[in-house]
């Protein structure tokens, strides 16, 4: 009786082990670090899109791209019952990668192709190369915690230091100087990067790097180069420490802050009146960019120091990529109906309430143009 | 991924004094079918065990061959670009130290509460509280990472200012302000996330200590605390050493929750409230979606190191167990 009693609790104890261990091995899961801002989509418009190709069209890539593609999938899918697109927001890096393995037909990425992968490209594109499309821009907002503060100034330099840890409070003379009307406390500043890498932070880095080199000395790259400060996982990570944390600055798309209702920086370009991280501003600032890509690459390089009124300098442009010549034919049709569409005028204007930049007229008919080329 | 542990966390059965063991001669077909399954399992586990060491040594090769930099001593991780430099000093230290907190706060408190459930609380109250502990294992370790990011780290920075006033001298204890997502907030959170499987795994072995036993202790006029010292605690320590060290398995693989709230860095700081640091998971999560291939194969290489360590901690821990084969009264 005894001996049977034990066993049944021994029995138990296993049992309660694997049913734990199952628990525990269950408990580690992966997230998905492309958070949503912003507003739904302004869906159910019924767009001019052509439906051409029919099946399954795979893509991959950019997470900054993530709420834009989500848009046109679900407008091109209601228009085109035959095709099936799927974009997965696997990070820019990913997704160049695995286009370039001819996985997917195209990629989404936030930072053009290097030359390195251009001539990878060329084994993958029969008799071509892998382009640059540049399809939307998006201005990266500057977020800031400063109780009695809402309506802050900055510039280049300035923001270069506070993220070199060179200005550490609030107070500082180079901040009052921007400033005049307001009450800055005397108050630490905790300046959050991205502690994975991104394409936000390359684009960041960029702009510091144009705009204030004397006092940004590290290479842009994505993964974050500046001194000190503290890191948060993804946009929604360093978004959500600015909320909660006093004294707390970073930078996002702009969808995370409005989402937030995080106030965001001023810039003082040397414009007339000081520059707010708007869509439309951001627009303004894609028509100062120059091209950088050879033939049909259209890859832009922005004008970071740009003084034009309204122009705010802090801004991505995110790339399609895709073959020029060469593409897989059975995706080929659909690829092109699916760009000609996102390109387009109901394509980009489908965009504004997420907080993405319609491209400027000059560089949107260019894309088209060659998109319908693409074979 | 949490590393699989095999470590058995009761003591082996007495030997059964009659009964023919069962040999490899089985003679009737449920015997052959059971032998058959029973060794396909473990089989299976060796090569799925084995294909993970290969594949990972395999990337790892490619990687460590690659890195322009001392993969064990570099504080840096940067594996793109013709000039790549990484190594793992950091995460190494970030995950030993972390989890090593960790277990400072969760394998007392998973003791107390053990005991508590076992030997203390009335019956009605015990299983409970079993449940509910047994449920903190099922929720999942990316909202630990949240509920650590938005509210544990808000709240943590009194307490780490009174540890700052009071152990500051320490140098270990300093803290300079700002959002607290330190190494120590790490080890604070993975505590309570090993806490239940710690927890579970001591109370089965609580309750089995030999009734005999504590009946002697008490006839001799012993106290609770007393019977529990002398004769639940040493018949459990082996049971609760392998609970630790699957609460350690937990603790070192731990991914998300970590990307969550650690603020991460390449440096060692002095201070365990300082930001910065980074552990194996964490590091590999932050750089997966925007590696490259060689990017990949050096997160793989650290994810080696990580296999590596965690073997090395479960063969310790079998070590300790082997030597403490001190049964007594398991077959009273």
């Amino acid at each position: 009786m005894k001996l049977q009693r034990k066993n049944r609790v021994r029995a138990l104890a296993v049992g309660a082990l694997a049913v734990s261990g199952a628990l525990a091995l269950t408990a580690c899961g992966s997230d998905d670090t492309s958070g949503t801002g912003g507003a739904g989509g302004s869906a159910a418009k019924p767009a001019n899109i052509k439906c051409e190709g029919k099946g399954k069209l795979l893509a991959s890539g950019s997470s900054a791209q993530k709420n834009a593609m989500d848009v046109w999938v679900q407008n091109y899918a209601g228009a085109c019952k035959g095709t099936e697109i799927n974009y997965q927001p696997t990070g820019s890096g990913a997704g160049v990668t695995t286009f370039l393995q001819g996985q997917t037909a195209f990629a989404g990425s936030d930072s053009a192709l290097k030359p390195e992968e251009i001539a990878k490209s060329k084994k993958l594109c029969k008799g071509g190369q892998a382009i640059d499309l540049p399809m939307v821009g998006g201005p990266i907002a500057i977020g800031y915690n400063v109780p009695g503060v809402d309506n802050l100034v900055l510039d280049a330099p300035t923001l270069a230091k506070i993220f070199d840890s060179k200005i550490t409070n609030w107070n500082d003379a180079a901040i009052k100087k921007l400033n005049p009307g307001a009450k800055l406390p005397n108050l630490k500043i905790q300046a959050f990067h991205r502690s994975d890498d991104s394409g936000t932070t390359d684009n960041f880095t960029k702009y510091l790097k144009g705009a204030a080199p004397g006092d940004w000395k590290h290479e842009p790259a994505k993964k974050w180069g500046g001194s000190g400060g503290q890191a948060a996982s993804g946009s929604s990570g360093v978004s959500s420490q600015v909320k909660q944390t006093s004294g707390a600055i970073s930078y996002f798309e702009l969808s995370y802050a409005t989402s937030g209702k995080i106030p965001t920086v001023k810039l003082n370009t040397g414009a007339k009146a000081p520059v707010e991280a708007t869509v439309d501003n951001a627009s303004n600032a894609i028509s100062e960019a120059k091209p950088a890509g050879q033939g049909d690459d259209l890859a832009l390089k922005l004008n970071y120091t740009t003084k034009a009124e309204g122009a705010y300098p802090i801004t991505l442009v995110t790339y399609e990529i895709a073959c020029d010549k060469g593409n897989k034919a059975d995706t080929l049709p659909a690829t092109k109906s699916f760009l000609t569409y996102t390109s387009s005028k109901d394509g980009q204007t489908a965009l504004k309430a997420l907080g993405y930049a319609p491209l400027p007229t000059e560089i949107a008919d260019k894309v088209r143009k060659t998109v319908a080329t693409l074979s | 991924m949490n590393s699989p542990s095999s470590i058995s966390d009761t003591p082996p059965p007495p030997a059964p004094r009659t009964g023919a063991v069962i040999s490899g001669k089985a003679v009737r077909p449920g015997d052959r079918i059971f032998l058959g399954l029973t060794r396909g399992s473990g089989t299976a586990l060796l090569v799925i065990m084995a294909a993970i060491a290969a594949f990972l040594t395999y990337r790892s090769v490619i990687a460590i061959t690659g890195d322009k930099a001392n993969f064990f001593t570099t504080f840096d991780w940067n594996a793109v670009g013709t000039e790549p430099k990484f190594g793992i000093a950091v995460l190494a230290f970030g995950t030993v130290v972390s989890s090593v907190v960790a277990m400072l706060i969760a394998v007392p408190v998973a003791v107390g509460i053990a005991l508590f459930i076992s030997h203390y609380a009335p019956r009605r109250l015990a299983s409970p509280l079993g449940y509910v502990i047994d449920l903190l294992a099922a929720v999942p370790s990316i909202v630990y990472g949240l509920w650590g990011a938005l509210f544990l780290v808000p709240h943590l920075s009194g307490l780490y200012g009174w540890l700052n006033d009071y152990l500051g001298w320490t140098g270990i204890f300093s803290y300079g302000g700002g959002a607290a997502r330190s190494l120590f907030t790490v080890g604070i959170l993975l505590a309570i996330m090993i806490l239940p499987i710690v927890t579970s795994v001591s109370r089965e072995v609580f309750l089995q200590a030999p009734k005999m036993h504590e009946e002697a202790a008490l006839a001799l006029g012993a106290t609770r605390w007393e019977v529990i010292r002398m004769s639940v605690l040493p018949f459990g320590r082996s049971g609760v050493i392998s609970a630790s060290m699957l609460g350690l398995g937990r603790a070192l693989g731990e991914t998300m929750a970590v990307a969550t709230v650690l603020s991460p860095s390449f440096l060692i700081s002095k201070s365990l409230l300082d930001p910065g640091g980074g552990t194996f998971a964490q590091n590999i999560a932050s750089k997966f979606s925007e590696a490259d291939t060689f990017g990949q194969d050096a997160l793989i290489a650290s994810g080696l190191v990580l296999f590596v360590i965690t073997l090395l901690v479960n063969g310790a821990a079998r070590l300790i167990i082997a030597r403490r084969k001190e049964y007594s009264g398991a077959a009273a």
